[in-house]
């Protein structure tokens, strides 16, 4: 009953989207204000009945429901409990229906937040965002209804792949789904600047809070996600350039290049329709990412859908999307032209050369990803790209970028003199490559990678300490306290994400170069060294969990003689998919991760041991943290909700001229 | 500067940036592409020496042996008409078993074993991996088209 009530409102809200979608926009180009006002109400209904859908299917995973084939396939009734809530998303139509969920929190968000947008913009802005939702549900409901029936219902369930079972995976998907649909919301805005053909810096200013929240939600979940990779994959890389992990790269890339040209939209109003462009680029590779991630056409444990019919439907809504919006864009953009000039040495010019950049990465990874994709469907030979091409590009094309990232702060917008901006950075830049290559000597490890990775993160590091000083002796005489309150939380946030790049780069780079592994045969009482670190092997037990049995290992981890940890990495074996796991166990410290996974028995019962050294790996999670910390203060600065009450008359009275 | 000039300049500045940008990216693209051959084609001289590429089918039922080290497997890989022998040194995915598909990475030696630096198996129990069954199929096809 129960789930017959949640495939209903389901229906319910597929026409509440429908209302919502054709409604607001039809008032919209006719001005007739009570059509307009429908767009409100209906958002807010879709999102109730999606909402209560939602909780329909998870109260047939708490219940395990197994009469319900979408619980049977992935519960069991010996799953904890949070693992069967988390089940909910764990595979294609479940986490589809988490993607309409997010949507629907993000358009009741728009409509709660939009006091002060003009009723013509905000009906565009959720007509838009109705026609997404509309795809979507139509893709649920016709393709992959997580409520159809199975009868009779099975005995028991076959529970949920290991691999998810992870608190990692609690987050990961609805931290990552808030950040890719979050861009549909830049994109609708960016629809409706060009619906109604005018785009001005109040228009940048109610978008940006938007885009750089949705970017910090991707971050986040990006983050989660690549820490999962870490312990639970069960041999320490962090990043792999997989297919997946590309699918949400690519709208990360093209999201940063968005907030950046928003910033320039707003402050000098130039970029616009480059801004616009951005913003269907972000939300269109989210949808890419959707499709390559859900469509089966690459093979990885996001990859659930087998059935054609599925990846077809999203590859229509994607070039639904992408024709219909580029076609807007050919059609009214012209009219978006103009605004502010600039000199070639200028604030907007730095910009303007990391937007280029980061859409040229973003292209890369685009290729890398889709080339064996396009080989196989034309049948011209398999092939697969991997990790050293991404490299290859990657260093060469990030460099430029983290240096003009931080060159561009000490540049005044409109223009400046090339010469005393260069004096300006010139003793932290010199110092910069002087403390990469001292370093990179001083760790005994002198490649040019390393050297070249220390030193951009000495500029980083010399660079934000150099702002911050010049910021806060811009008000002589105040008291320091003063001074530091006197600086707004934007710029706060932009420091802690520029210096979050330069604490990930050194994560990036030490981990890359100083990191050992050892893969040993172990028996009881047996000592290894790996680092200065001895492991010895204390022997394994039998372990039971709630719906897996495992062996259970101990080694103890010493260092001089000193006691660290004692680790229990497992190898577990779950019952009712009978599928094997491996779960390492990884003391974590500021300065290095030492990590232990257990590999297989041999016959004469001693085991294989990976072993593995990790220094300064946390680093790349912290300065992911502090990126995204950044845009949480970026995006909570008061100049936005008081700029954007006194524009919005002023604002209003435009859009209806 | 006229700002028409200035615009020209700003445009060829941004064209050579992208040039150089695409050039670099493509470099690297043909450089580091790994390409994939059946065992068929293995056996019959078509894969590449001295270039990394993958293998891929099933690992052969009786086959995986460890060396005394422990963490020295060999192992062989059919399509179930050729089998080409691999060595590797590591552990094994927890999903790599006798008898299931199996997506190598490495290099051919010159007698003919394949050292792998990588072995993939799915992240799922009834999961084949796609190069391996179009491996097994094809050497099905040939199998089909030699017979009367």
């Amino acid at each position: 009953m129960i789930p017959e009530l949640g495939h209903f409102s389901l229906v319910l809200a597929f026409v509440l989207s429908l209302v919502q979608a054709v409604v607001p926009l039809v008032g919209a180009s006719r001005n007739r204000s009570a059509l307009m006002a429908v767009g409100r109400p209906a958002a807010q209904g879709q999102f109730f009945f999606v909402a209560f859908s939602f909780a329909c299917l998870t109260w047939a995973f708490i219940t395990s429901d197994f009469s319900v084939e979408y619980v049977a396939l992935h519960s069991n009734t010996a799953t904890p409990l949070y693992y069967r809530i988390t089940g909910v998303w764990g595979s294609h139509e479940g986490s589809l229906l988490l993607w309409a969920l997010v949507l629907a929190v993000w358009t009741v968000a728009v409509t709660v937040f939009s006091r002060h947008l003009p009723d013509v913009f905000l009906a565009r802005v959720l007509g838009v965002l109705g026609c997404i939702s509309v795809g979507f549900l139509a893709f649920l409901l016709v393709t992959s209804n997580p409520f159809e029936r199975l009868l009779p219902g099975a005995p028991e369930g076959r529970d949920l792949n290991p691999l998810l079972q992870d608190p990692g995976m609690i987050i990961h998907p609805p931290l990552l789904y808030m950040g890719y649909v979050g861009f549909s919301v830049a994109f609708a805005f960016a629809i409706a600047a060009l619906l109604s053909g005018r785009m001005d810096a109040a228009w940048a200013r109610w978008s940006r809070p938007w885009t750089t929240v949705a970017w910090v939600f991707l971050t986040a979940g990006i983050t989660v996600g690549s820490g999962w990779a870490y312990y639970e994959l069960g041999w320490g890389g962090w990043w792999f350039w997989d297919p997946v992990e590309n699918a949400s790269f690519m709208p990360w890339l093209l999201g940063t290049a968005l907030i950046h040209s928003l910033a320039v939209t707003e402050k000098r109003g130039a970029f616009r329709s480059w801004t616009v462009l951005l913003a269907i680029g972000a939300f269109s590779l989210s949808l890419l990412g959707t499709f390559l991630v859900r469509s089966g056409v690459i093979t990885s444990v996001h990859a659930f859908a087998t059935d054609p019919k599925r990846g077809l439907f999203i590859l229509f809504l994607l070039v639904v999307v992408i024709g219909v919006s580029l076609l807007l864009y050919a059609w009214r953009a012209p009219r978006l032209s103009g605004g502010g000039s600039f000199a070639f040495v200028s604030r907007e010019t730095a910009l303007l050369g990391n937007n280029v950049l980061l859409s040229v990465a973003s292209a890369s990874v685009l290729l890398g990803t889709l080339y064996p994709l396009f080989l196989d469907a034309l049948g011209m030979g398999k092939i697969s790209v991997g990790p050293p091409y991404f490299e290859a590009v990657f260093v060469p094309l990030m460099t430029p970028v983290v240096v003009l990232m931080m060159f561009g702060p000490f540049l005044r917008w409109k223009g400046d003199s090339l010469g005393p901006a260069l004096r300006r950075v010139a003793p932290a830049f010199v110092a910069s490559i002087a403390v990469g290559v001292g370093a990179a000597f001083a760790i005994g490890h002198a490649t040019p990678r390393t050297m070249l990775g220390l030193a951009l993160a000495a500029w980083v590091v010399l660079a934000s300490a150099q702002q911050l000083v010049a910021r806060l002796g811009e008000r002589p005489g105040a008291a320091s306290a003063a001074r530091l309150r006197g600086i707004p939380s934007a710029w706060w946030g932009m420091w802690l994400a520029h210096l979050g790049v330069g604490i990930f780069i050194i994560g990036v780079t030490l981990v890359g170069s100083l990191n050992q592994s050892l893969d040993v045969k172990m028996r009881e009482g047996q000592r290894a060294e790996l680092a200065g670190y001895s492991f010895v092997f204390r022997g394994v037990q039998d372990a039971a969990g709630p719906n897996y049995d495992a062996s259970r290992a101990t080694l103890d981890v010493s260092r001089g003689g000193v006691a660290i940890a004692t680790l229990h990495p497992e190898k577990r074996l779950y019952r009712a998919q009978g599928m094997p796991m491996t779960e390492a166990a990884i003391d974590i410290g500021p300065f290095r991760d030492v990590y232990v996974s257990l590999g297989e028995q041999l016959p004469d019962a001693s085991w294989i041991v990976s072993l593995y050294y990790k220094p300064f790996i946390s680093w790349i999670w912290l300065g992911c943290a502090l990126m995204a910390l950044g845009g949480i203060f970026a995006a909570s600065d008061r100049r936005y909700r008081k700029l954007a009450e006194r524009s919005a008359p002023a604002a209003a009275a435009r859009q209806a001229a | 500067m006229k700002p028409r000039s200035k615009r020209l300049v700003l445009v060829g500045v941004g064209v050579a940036l992208l040039v150089g940008a695409a050039a670099l990216v493509l470099n690297a693209f043909q450089q580091n592409l790994v390409f994939f051959h059946t065992p068929t084609e293995v056996a019959a001289g078509k894969a590449p020496t001295g270039r990394t590429f993958r293998i891929g089918g099933l690992v052969e039922v009786g086959s995986v042996q460890r060396e005394p080290d422990g963490v020295t497997v060999r192992f062989a890989v059919t399509d179930t008409a050729k089998t080409i022998p691999v060595s590797y040194q590591g552990t094994l995915p927890d999903l790599f078993k006798e008898g299931k598909g199996a997506v190598v990475q490495g290099r051919l030696e010159a007698d003919g074993t394949f050292r792998a630096s990588e072995v993939l198996a799915k992240h799922d129990e009834n999961y084949m991996p796609p190069e391996a069954a179009h491996a097994v199929e094809q050497a099905h096809k040939a199998g089909a088209t030699v017979k009367p």
